[in-house]
């Protein structure tokens, strides 16, 4: 036992860094939707769904030839992460439109709108399942949809007996931007003034000028980028995808959020790559059809101890 | 009941006319309709109405399930959400518990069914308890995905582990032994009576809780748990309580269900059986016993009822749902209580942040706004 943790440590570790940065980047849609309307956003996890069918058709119809390397493999992962987030950020903004507007203007429990949501989620996943991604792709939309490989997978540089990949820093490098222009985006500019307002308190927001409901769409438009960006960088690294991928992901995604705090948003970076490794370390020792029971136990352990979440629940405290 | 759902259908405007006259009815009259109601539900397996209800399956079958189960289930979801306030969204964790102890000790050890329903009875509020002592502290979204988590591991579990048959699931499953010479066979009859007996049962249970000392504290923990912890209510108690109660409820709707169904496995169990129910208990309105039936019914029903669109059912479900959410918010029926709570802007489980309280919000919004 301690031979196989001595052999695998590294390798789990870095799995799970590439794991946990996805996790973290979805999580920040469920994340900023909570801190906003204190609304589980049950539906992000179809969002991200979209995003990465999104993805697919793009890589399908760019067709690389083989691996790529250098400018080529860069460019097409930029391609991929605009038109997925574009894509998964246009399903948000009109998801929050059908299915949550209608129901804030009647000032509904968040019940409701948790229920309005599950059935969202249902109704894309087999809106999906059963006509989008065939007509798109021509094949099945309840298989598996394998996607072409783009990214060369050689190893870079190796940590003790870990190798590193190509791909594996794409997803972490491209991960970390992401959140850090985020960051940036909530904490310095008018728009993220208007989105820690709101989260903090949101008749006064009213009063001094901010509009709600474009802070709202702006919310789910940048939720739903960031789990478009996710996706594409799924795509890249697990290479296949179906119309139910959302669920687990999704999950997950919002476990991760929990764990970090819940509307903070380097919480749900924290909480993803927390999430990612403690999976990852513990399908060394009880084999990977326990990974989601792990990281259910742990989210409960660290819930009873910091009911909060690791870093503490404030998107309106979110400074730089 | 069926009964009562289907007799509250006709209007929702006349309904408020029926609880003022319903409160301060003789108590004849309201024996009279409790034994009407249960008349129609022992009549409504009828063919005839079956034909128009059920035109595509075995109509007693579908009164057992979906329909019955679902009622079961949503009335114990009831007294954790709609009750005590608190949001579950694993309830078919304790579906599954009672299912598999049934199914376990039914094939591997022969025990009768009646014996082993109370022992999955308790076993799920045993288990209803050990989720809830650690994680009751948990308030609202939190408790939320704990009780996902909760459901998620139980159903990996069952995947898991071989004595359970893992994925394989258990199949033949005994039927209960016969009560009063009816025997269970494959017919859905006598499933059909058992449904009914156990509904009616569970209803008087959680009409009497709701109305004594514990249904009180559960609502002051709904509305303000702090101010209710400062009134001297043991909100954890009694929120381990509603808990334990509900997850009973679960339990017993599994032992049923299992000798039913003759074969389950972990996928009998997904989340979005939990997710359902929960929508039942909204769409209905939560709180409210009739229009949690109700909604159960619809819930279980319409499926079934729209078998035509085979393939194109659960994409309609969803859109149902959406739609009748942004139409009803506060539910089918509400209670009154819970609506009057909608009226002030906080509705108990607490209205989405983003909204200012009040219906002239939006104009406010405009004018102010910055767009």
């Amino acid at each position: 036992m301690l031979q196989e943790l001595q052999n695998q440590f590294l390798p789990s570790t870095i799995s799970g860094l590439v794991i946990g940065s996805i996790y973290a980047l979805v999580a920040l849609g469920y994340t900023m939707v909570y801190g906003v309307l204190r609304l589980i956003n049950f539906a992000h996890s179809e969002i991200f769904m979209i995003g990465t069918i999104a993805s697919l058709v793009t890589l399908t119809a760019i067709a690389p030839a083989g691996a790529l390397s250098g400018i080529a493999m860069i460019g097409v992962l930029l391609l991929l992460v605009l038109i997925a987030s574009v894509v998964s950020g246009g399903a948000a903004v009109l998801l929050e439109q059908i299915a949550y507007r209608p129901l804030r203007k009647k000032g509904a429990t968040r019940l409701a709108a948790l229920i309005s949501a599950i059935g969202a989620s249902l109704f894309l996943q087999e809106l999906f399942g059963l006509e989008v991604i065939n007509w798109l792709t021509g094949k099945p939309g309840r298989n598996q949809q394998s996607a072409p490989r783009f990214v060369d997978r050689d190893t870079v540089f190796s940590i003790g007996n870990a190798n590193i990949r190509t791909d594996q820093i794409l997803v972490v490098v491209s991960a970390v931007i992401m959140m850090v222009i985020l960051d940036q985006l909530v904490s310095r500019t008018r728009i993220g003034r208007g989105i820690r307002a709101t989260a903090q308190d949101p008749e006064a927001a009213v009063l001094m000028g901010v509009s709600i409901d474009k802070i709202v769409r702006i919310t789910f438009l940048l939720g739903g980028a960031m789990a478009g960006a996710a996706a594409a960088l799924y795509v890249m690294e697990i290479e296949n995808t179906n119309y139910r991928i959302g669920f687990v992901l999704g999950i997950k995604a919002f476990t991760a959020a929990v764990l970090g705090g819940i509307g903070n948003l380097r919480g749900a970076l924290l909480g993803g790559i927390v999430l990612g490794l403690v999976e990852t370390w513990s399908a060394i020792f009880l084999g990977s059809q326990w990974n989601d029971v792990t990281a259910f136990v742990i989210l409960v352990l660290v819930l009873m101890f910091r009911p909060t979440g690791i870093l503490g629940e404030s998107l309106q405290r979110a400074r730089a | 009941m069926k009964g009562e759902a289907v007799a509250t259908k006709k209007g929702f405007h006349p309904i408020d006319g029926m609880r003022d006259w319903w409160a301060d009815a003789p108590q004849w009259q309201r024996y009279g309709v409790y034994i009407a109601l249960l008349v129609f539900a022992l009549i409504l397996p009828a063919p005839a109405i079956g034909q128009f209800m059920s035109p595509d399956a075995d109509w007693t079958g579908v009164l057992v399930y979906p329909v019955g189960t679902y009622i079961l289930l949503a009335v114990g979801l009831n007294i954790v959400v709609g009750h005590a306030g608190m949001l579950d969204l694993g309830f078919v964790a304790f579906f599954a518990i009672g299912a598999y102890t049934f199914a376990y000790f039914g094939t591997k050890h022969g025990w009768s069914f009646w014996g082993t329903l109370v022992v999955g009875i308790f076993l799920a509020a045993l288990s209803g308890v050990i989720l809830g002592a650690p994680t009751l502290r948990l308030r609202g979204d939190y408790l939320a995905i704990v009780t996902l988590g909760f459901g998620e591991i139980v159903r990996i579990t069952a995947n898991n582990t071989d004595e359970i048959g893992g994925a394989r699931g258990i199949t033949n499953i005994p039927h209960p032994e016969p009560v009063f010479g009816m025997e269970f066979i494959l017919d859905a009859a006598p499933y059909y009576y058992l449904m009914v007996g156990a509904i009616t049962l569970v209803i008087i249970f959680s009409v009497r809780l709701h109305r004594s000392r514990v249904g009180r504290a559960w609502a002051a923990i709904r509305e303000d748990e702090d101010a209710a912890e400062l009134m001297g209510v043991p909100t954890f108690k009694f929120k381990l309580l509603a808990f334990a109660i509900g997850a009973m409820i679960g339990g017993f709707a599994g032992g049923i269900h299992a000798s039913r169904a003759v074969f389950i496995q972990p996928e009998t169990f997904p989340f979005i059986l939990s997710a359902t129910i929960l929508a039942a208990v909204v769409l209905g309105g939560a709180g409210n016993l009739p229009g949690v039936i109700f909604g159960a019914f619809v819930i279980g029903w319409l499926p079934e009822r729209f078998r035509f669109l085979s393939e194109y059912r659960i994409l309609a479900f969803g859109a149902v749902l959406v739609l009748m959410m942004a139409l009803r918010p506060e539910g089918l029926l509400p209670s009154r209580q819970r609506k009057a709570e909608l009226r002030e802007g906080t509705g108990g489980m607490g209205a989405m942040g983003g909204e200012v309280a009040g219906p002239d919000s939006d104009s406010t919004a405009a004018e102010v706004g910055t767009k």
